[in-house]
């Protein structure tokens, strides 16, 4: 008796594990696909009344944490403050800007998920991004180049062309994808980070790093011993991202854009931000000149 | 699916590396380990002391932290790759775990035989390797099994360095294809390749043994 009672204690027990399993299988594929065919993504934030932007927490210009304030601090932050303050006068509705920090490997499924609601992290625009996320209009101009040590020989990316070269980038980004065929002898190694990219540098276990300029700039400023060499070899635009098929949202959001460069506030955030980067003409990056 | 045959190559390069550094790891730390293992229980004072500091150390410190130390740090006196300072750092730290689980085992012997041996004129390391040892690591197996499981999967690591390994290929892979979930499922089922073997062939030996016993 004693037997059968505990087989079938433990028959019972495994039934409604599995199917305890079974429908939680079920509700979370369910609830994935909720979360991607029918939220759209301007009624989201409207109803929630912020925008969850995802940035860039290590990347100094751009998006830096600051350590002391526990808040990212940089370019795109100070337009992603602008663009929502922008978004809510179009829409009539209060919104406010919230951050999330976010690495070039795991942004795209965060917006996916709907962790967060939009990009604006050293995005460039690629026709295979665009298949899958969509963007705003360019909002920032950019091109892969190389940091080398000051008394480095290496000139340009085709220097580099030759397996005793070693290529530090950064996973997700373009640069993985682009150096090969650039430098196509050359190793190429990928870091998780910038930060992890430069100390990788540092340490001699590559000969340069690439990524845009523009976060180049940022690292050399830090890195007096390193500078920028060759010139910029790809063009890399910059957009903002949100979810595909999001059309409501991108549109307000290029409008934004329009009325922040046209009024003069994307030109007072390039020159708070790119004003004393050595190397760099931020005049350059002005938007109507 | 598309995805597998697409990367396939690159899962694979990423898998070959992963075994490999499992494989130097897990002998490397199977001697070093069994190495401090017995300096813990040897009855001079200096030993016992080295011994100790060694397990402290690596025991207490998070995996990460030793490889990024020999990525970055010893990189620069000693020319060395991400794949090789992710392998020196999983040795050493898998080696402090495997210590421990061999002195418990060493422990667990009766002194006496020890004594026995020695007054039979064996030396020291005489009676260890014949005597001692083999009961120890009998008794160890189970543990030393866990230790080789984590180990594999601690290799995941080397993804930090730009080690090549599988989890490293993986990252790579989620980002091209932006298809994450997808990439580390397939991911996962490579490591069960390397880990489920190794779990079934210890609970293997631990029948065996028992069996002798």
């Amino acid at each position: 008796m004693e037997k059968i009672r505990k087989r079938r204690f433990g028959i019972i027990a495994s039934l409604i594990l599995v199917l305890v399993l079974v429908l939680g299988v079920l509700w979370a594929s369910q609830t994935v696909k909720n979360n991607q065919t029918h939220q759209d993504t301007l009624a989201r934030v409207e109803k929630k009344g912020q925008i969850t932007w995802g940035v860039k927490a290590d990347t100094k210009l751009f998006g830096l944490m600051n350590t002391k304030t526990g808040q990212p601090a940089g370019f795109e932050i100070d337009l992603a403050k602008a663009m929502t303050a922008q978004i809510a006068k179009q829409t009539g509705k209060k919104l406010t800007a919230n951050f999330v920090p976010v690495t070039s490997a795991s942004r795209i499924q965060l917006l996916k998920n709907t962790n967060i609601d939009g990009l604006i992290s050293t995005m460039t625009i690629t026709p295979e991004r665009a298949k899958i996320v969509d963007f705003t209009n360019v909002y920032f101009n950019a091109g892969q180049s190389l940091l080398v040590q000051k008394d480095s020989n290496i000139q340009s990316i085709k220097d580099m062309n030759d397996p005793k070269y070693t290529v530090l980038v950064v996973v997700g980004t373009t640069a993985a994808q682009e150096t090969k065929k650039y430098a196509p002898k050359a190793k190429v190694i990928a870091l998780q980070d910038y930060a992890s990219a430069m100390q990788a540098l540092k340490s001699g276990q590559g000969q340069a790093l690439s990524t845009d300029n523009a976060i180049l700039y940022g690292l050399a400023t830090e890195n007096p011993d390193y500078h920028l060499v060759g010139g910029v070899f790809t063009k890399a635009p910059y957009g903002m991202a949100f979810d595909h098929n999001q059309k409501p949202m991108t549109k307000q959001a290029n409008q934004a854009l329009a009325t922040l460069q046209a009024d003069g506030t994307y030109n007072r955030l390039i020159e708070k931000w790119f004003k004393n980067v050595p190397g760099l003409d931020w005049h350059d990056l002005e938007v109507g000149k | 699916m598309t995805l597998l045959n697409h990367y396939f190559s690159v899962f694979l390069q990423g898998f070959g590396y992963t075994l490999l550094a499992s494989l130097i790891a897990l002998v490397g730390s199977l001697i070093l380990g069994t190495l401090f293992a017995i300096m813990q229980v040897t009855t001079s004072k200096v030993a016992r002391t080295i011994g100790n500091i060694y397990v402290q150390v690596f025991r207490n410190i998070p995996l990460l932290i030793i490889t990024l130390f020999f990525y970055l740090a010893v990189a620069k006196v000693i020319k060395m790759t991400g794949f090789t300072a992710g392998t020196i750092a999983l040795m050493l730290y898998t080696s402090a775990f495997i210590a421990e689980s061999v002195r418990a085992g060493i422990l667990s012997i009766d002194p006496g035989q020890m004594e026995g041996a020695r007054a039979n004129g064996l030396t020291f390391w005489q009676a260890m390797r014949v005597i001692v040892l083999p009961q120890a690591f009998r008794v160890a197996i189970p543990s030393l099994g866990n230790q080789f499981i984590n180990l594999v999967k601690n290799s995941s690591i080397l993804a930090f360095v730009g080690g090549l390994d599988l989890m490293y290929q993986g990252n790579l892979v989620a980002a091209s294809s932006f298809d994450t979930f997808t990439t580390y499922i397939i991911i996962a089922i490579f490591y069960l390749v390397i880990t489920l073997p190794l779990s079934y062939y210890v609970q293997y030996l631990e029948t065996q043994l028992k069996k002798k016993a």
